[in-house]
């Protein structure tokens, strides 16, 4: 353990060997393999939805898609990015919150706007009351 | 150098460490890495963002069902979730410090990687020959800029795997060698959690269109 354990860092978060944070040493072979195992599932059905088209309804294939995607956003997080709330004394999960709240704000905002944009400004639309 | 501050309604000193205390070499990197690699999430947030906005506007051009092919992206959605756990097991070897079965699967995922961009540039040349260049139509502005800043981000992490490999064979598995490896073990597995929004709002929500 190192002398200058960090106030913010928990004292059983420091390695021997590399003291410092454990979101990337927290591997091991079975948990890359169950990671391995859930992407592969994960991907699997939304490939197979969409070409065997079994849910027949669009929207409902879409929503299916999206909601696999987020499943396996979140099993890559934790089985090969060893994500957790702990590593660099919480850091890197402050990071994360923050990111994810711009991205939210960015995507939704952008497609929000641009979308009435398109609606609303279409070549044609309402041009004759508009003379 | 420890300050003393005796607070005038207490009678407990309080002690201050007013010294800079000594941070070891690359104590901060992988935060640091972390932090880059948020700030290229937001980046490629608003590249699905701008694909999101023009995704469906071809220009009387080809549409995704014309011009995706499925099969091809499950093959190559698969070589990057096979170099994910092959790199997944380079970083189990460096832990055991076993160099010689590290390499090798940085070797297998350098392989992976490289079959990645070869089936992407294939698809490419493929599109482009087809007369569905970036500048046809909106649509395909947007996915050309999306789908190649990921490849180039997954070139430039080959690049770096080449350099890093070269490292280990000249300096050993030295703490500054470790180090650079798990940064380009959390590059190659965030280009793989990118991959998944690819793969689902490009290619599949495409078809769905």
């Amino acid at each position: 353990m190192k002398a200058d354990t960090h106030s913010l860092q928990p004292a059983h978060d420091a390695h021997p060997a590399d003291g410092h944070g454990e979101h990337h040493a927290g591997g091991s072979r079975e948990s890359y393999l169950i990671g391995f195992g859930l992407s592969v599932i994960l991907t699997a059905i939304p490939f197979w939805l969409v070409m065997s088209g079994a849910l027949g309804d669009k929207q409902l294939t879409g929503l299916a898609i999206t909601v696999l995607a987020a499943i396996q956003i979140v099993v890559h997080m934790v089985y090969f990015l060893h994500m957790n709330t702990r590593s660099e004394g919480g850091w890197t999960m402050m990071a994360l919150i923050f990111t994810i709240i711009m991205v939210v704000i960015g995507l939704t905002g952008t497609l929000w706007v641009m979308h009435h944009l398109n609606v609303n400004m279409m070549p044609g639309h309402d041009m004759s009351t508009m003379q | 150098m420890t300050l003393a501050v005796v607070p005038p309604q207490n009678s407990e000193p309080v002690f201050y460490v007013v010294d800079e205390h000594e941070h070891p070499e690359g104590a901060s990197t992988m935060l640091g890495f972390w932090i880059y690699l948020m700030s290229d999430c937001l980046m490629f947030a608003m590249l699905f963002a701008t694909f999101g906005v023009l995704g469906g506007n071809y220009a009387a051009g080809p549409a995704p069902k014309d011009l995706f092919d499925l099969p091809l992206v499950a093959v190559n959605t698969s070589m990057l979730l096979l170099s994910s756990i092959t790199y997944g097991f380079a970083m189990l070897a460096m832990e055991k410090s076993r160099v010689g079965a590290m390499q090798a699967w940085l070797v297998i995922t350098g392989l992976f990687g490289l079959a990645f961009i070869s089936i992407e540039l294939f698809e490419f040349a493929h599109m482009i020959h087809e007369g569905a260049t970036p500048q046809r139509s909106a649509f395909l502005s947007s996915f050309f800029t999306l789908v190649g800043t990921h490849g180039l981000h997954v070139t430039f992490g080959l690049v770096w795997l080449v350099t890093l490999m070269v490292q280990v064979a000249r300096y050993g598995l030295i703490e500054a060698n470790r180090r650079r490896l798990m940064c380009l073990s959390m590059f190659w597995h965030f280009l793989d959690v990118v991959w998944i929004g690819v793969f689902t709002f490009v290619y599949l929500m495409g078809m769905l269109r």
